[in-house]
């Protein structure tokens, strides 16, 4: 068990609604069960209510680390909403950091008021391919039937990537303990599609 | 299943610092636990609650934090383990009785948890509850990390139980809303019996009581002189030292890192934060002749040290201290690791970036343009919408110049663009209500505009009533709206008095508002407020009346409501909305401001976004042109 850097450091970024509390407890659970230290800090509140959604996870082989990033230290950035993912790399981004984005975009109130546009998602991807080292995207499942959950898409995604040295059958094991039962089937076909998409 | 009940000791587990706090009253047998719902505490008696039936543990969600607070002491009165937990607001209404308890002691442990929210995240201020330990000479304790929250929390129970005095846990948003690695303790037997002999504190006893608890705080001084909460870690003899608390160790020991800084900055971690241990702060102070004090809302570490610093004068020597009266790092906000970098590297007079600065210039530019901040708003089929729709109208047609008193809930949104920026005033649980007897009382000197104070459902019974009771006593001009969605909804939806369920979701009398308002003497009209032609003209016909008089806007939280049933289509009808050419100014979605709703540029009409609409079909009642059909209707 290694770590190319430690801590290393993940944000799970989205709009309130989209689950990224639970993508990241998914993913923090599954961490622990392969021995690292996990830390979790999640923004939560008024963001609930369609505000930006932030969860810093930060692992560890050494010692339990700070529930918040510091500013330009993110390593890998999953953007469940491409704007909201752009926003984060302005932050906490570098010309490493690997990034998983779904290029969906979630309208904030001021877009749907006429007040400000929302710009083309391909300028908004342009932007993250020219700052960061990597940028894969993930398209929401859309074949018809009921939709995929986003949050759960993204994290097979990240587990096909291979950018974290966490063990499918973490994963699994974490998925299972976390999802309510009747979602579970809905969620492990969200995870194996999300796996399919990125793993080589 | 509960992370919290797993019973598999030397485990580690994935736990919420707000889990870790309640496992660890778990291992400390509790027999008692409540609080009244607040962000970021919510979750521990949450997490009570899901477990009690399984521990055979009482947990209650209380109408506010006084009465928490007194249930619990009770509890512990007579011998049992209680908890209470609560966010910085909580304490300062459960203040009162926290300053009588702590002089006639308690027996059972008892320990209060407050969460305090630096930067005002989910709160209407910003404060550290930690003066309150000082201010009622209790013991307190400050977890760093989460397994230290479960480990305090065990240890407090012991504490209280033998010093006779309630414990304070001071947590903060990200110990208790942040996750990490919990190690499982072990699960005990809970074995004990209640028994009363009764407690007196009042008139000639008093300042006997109060010596007595200053001797109990100093056993609880004494007892912090080894605890294995404070420790230090650094190169020994170390001439620099960052003296922290709290979530202040996690950002001290990664800038320390990040500078490059282990092997010259000592940094000395202190849980027992109130009383002080003196002699072990001393110990280690005595190499340093520079310190950094790193905490998170007022510098009250920083102050209590330099009364020590100054006390000890002749053993230690002059020592310079950094921190917020220095200007070094901020006495108000959320702390972090660069803030505390910064103070570090300017201090040292080394360079600290995160990155490179031209990168960082850069990837500002780049996402400048496209900054337009999401800002919290109603859900899609919020009844609070449609109350401050109904609410502003009526003020519009009243025609006197009316105004809002707000309260604390979801719908303090209302004083933002979600609520068409209806209240003009936020304060605390009950100030509506509060302020707007004050307002309605002002004509005699010539001020006469109308005034309606809106409260929550919870918040009626938390902290409103005394203020109507004072509308009606001195006959204050107030128009009192009670948005009634049937649940604690900014935190939740946990139930109250009025839900008809208690916290562990067992059936429970209901506390009827407008029962309590007609027995006040107050006439009471209650409305849907989804059927807004008669909520306007009722609101208007109200504040026609002299004296106090309420409004009961009810309808259920739409959040609750679509989980449990599914909703209506609505849709617009593409050959009805005519667009700009209506002269709407795109009302439904412009003016209304529903997340449901989007302006589709390419069609030029009004569109419905069919995975945000719950539909709730109060845009359908409002369309000009009736362009927004509800399905089946």
């Amino acid at each position: 068990m290694t770590l190319e850097k430690d801590p290393l450091n993940l944000i799970i970024t989205g709009v309130g609604g989209q689950g990224n509390v639970l993508a990241s407890q998914i993913v923090a659970t599954a961490g622990i069960k392969d021995g690292f230290y996990v830390t979790v800090g999640e923004t939560y509140g008024a963001s609930q209510r369609g505000g930006g959604v932030l969860s810093h996870v930060r692992f560890s082989l050494q010692t339990q680390c700070g529930p918040l990033t510091p500013e330009g230290q993110a390593d890998i950035v999953i953007g469940m909403e491409p704007m909201e993912a752009l926003r984060v790399i302005a932050d906490f981004g570098n010309p490493e950091t690997r990034v998983i984005v779904s290029p969906r975009p979630i309208y904030p109130i001021w877009v749907l008021s006429g007040q400000a546009t929302y710009p083309p998602i391909e300028d908004v991807l342009g932007g993250l391919r020219e700052l960061t080292g990597e940028v894969r995207v993930i398209e929401p499942s859309v074949d018809g039937g009921t939709p995929l959950p986003t949050n759960v898409l993204m994290v097979g995604a990240l587990a096909g990537s291979g950018m974290l040295p966490i063990s499918l059958s973490s994963f699994e094991e974490a998925l299972k303990e976390i999802i309510a039962p009747k979602s579970l089937e809905l969620n492990l076909e969200a995870f194996k599609k999300g796996l399919e998409a990125t793993a080589t | 299943m509960s992370v919290i009940k797993i019973d598999r000791p030397g485990q580690s587990v994935l736990m919420m610092g707000n889990e870790a706090i309640a496992r660890g009253a778990i291992e400390a047998g509790v027999d008692f636990s409540s609080a009244y719902p607040g962000t970021p505490s919510s979750e521990i008696l949450e997490s009570l609650a899901r477990v009690a039936e399984h521990f055979g543990l009482y947990a209650e969600w209380s109408v506010n934090e006084m009465v928490s607070l007194e249930a619990a002491a009770a509890a512990s009165l007579t011998g049992l383990r209680a908890i209470v937990a609560m966010k910085q607001n909580g304490v300062n209404v459960c203040s009162d009785f926290l300053m009588t308890v702590n002089l006639s002691g308690t027996k059972g442990g008892l320990v209060i948890v407050a969460c305090d929210d630096p930067s005002a995240i989910s709160s209407p201020n910003e404060q550290d509850s930690r003066n309150f330990a000082k201010f009622a000479d209790l013991p307190l304790l400050e977890p760093a990390t989460f397994n230290e929250a479960r480990e305090m929390t065990k240890y407090a129970f012991e504490l209280s139980e033998r010093l006779g005095l309630p414990c304070i846990i001071r947590s903060v948003t990200r110990i208790s809303h942040s996750r990490g690695n919990v190690e499982l303790g072990e699960l005990p037997e809970r074995k004990r019996s209640p028994s009363f002999e009764g407690v007196s504190i009042a008139g000639a006893f008093v300042a006997l009581q109060h010596a007595a608890l200053h001797q109990k705080l100093e056993q609880a001084r004494e007892d912090f002189e080894n605890s294995k909460f404070n420790w230090y870690v650094g190169p020994e003899g170390a001439k620099f030292i960052i003296v922290t608390s709290g979530t202040g160790w996690f950002y001290s020991r990664e800038a320390v890192a990040a500078l490059g800084l282990d092997s010259e900055v000592g940094i000395l971690k202190i849980g027992t934060t109130w009383p002080l241990p003196e002699k072990f702060i001393i110990d280690h102070l005595k190499p340093a002749n520079e310190l950094l004090i790193v905490e998170e809302v007022d510098d009250f570490l920083e102050q209590n040290i330099k009364v020590l610093l100054a006390e000890q004068a002749k053993t230690l020597g002059p020592i310079e201290v950094y921190g917020a009266k220095s200007g070094h790092l901020p006495a108000c906000g959320e702390m972090n690791q660069d803030k505390v970098a910064k103070a570090l590297a300017t201090i040292k007079g080394v360079e600290y970036s995160g990155r490179d600065e031209a990168y960082a210039q850069r990837a500002r530019e780049l996402v400048q343009p496209y900054l337009s901040p999401r800002i919290p708003t109603f859900c899609a089929g919020c009844p609070h919408r449609a109350s401050m729709w109904a609410i502003k109208s009526a003020l519009k047609l009243d025609g006197r110049d009316g105004f809002v008193t707000g309260d604390i809930g979801c719908y303090s949104m209302g004083a933002g663009p979600a609520g068409y920026f209806q209240l003009k005033t936020i304060h605390c649980m009950g100030s509506g209500i509060g302020l707007a007897t004050g307002f309605g009382k002002l004509g005699q000197f010539d001020f006469n505009r109308p005034v309606v104070a809106v409260c929550g459902d919870s918040t009626f019974y938390h902290a409103a009533i005394p203020g109507l009771i004072n509308a009606r006593f001195n006959n204050s001009n107030v128009l009192m709206v009670v948005l009634d969605n049937a649940g604690t909804a900014m935190t939740g939806f946990q139930p109250h008095p009025g839900s008809g369920i208690d916290a562990l979701g067992e059936p429970a009398p209901v506390v009827d508002i407008e029962g309590i308002c007609r027995a006040i003497g107050v006439p009471v009209k209650v409305r849907d407020p989804f059927e807004l032609d008669e909520a306007i003209e009722e609101l208007c016909d109200l504040l026609q009346e002299d004296g106090p008089k309420v409004m009961v806007f009810r309808r259920r939280c739409h959040l609750a409501e679509t989980k449990e049933r599914p909703q209506k289509k609505v849709f617009v009808d593409p050959d009805k909305c005519i667009g700009d050419e209506c002269g709407c100014a795109r009302f439904c979605s412009r003016v209304f401001n529903c997340p449901g709703i989007i302006w589709d540029p390419t069609t030029k009409k009004a569109r419905i976004d069919e995975i945000v609409c719950t539909g709730c079909g109060v845009c359908a009642y409002l369309c000009p042109q009736g362009a927004i059909v509800i399905e089946g209707n």
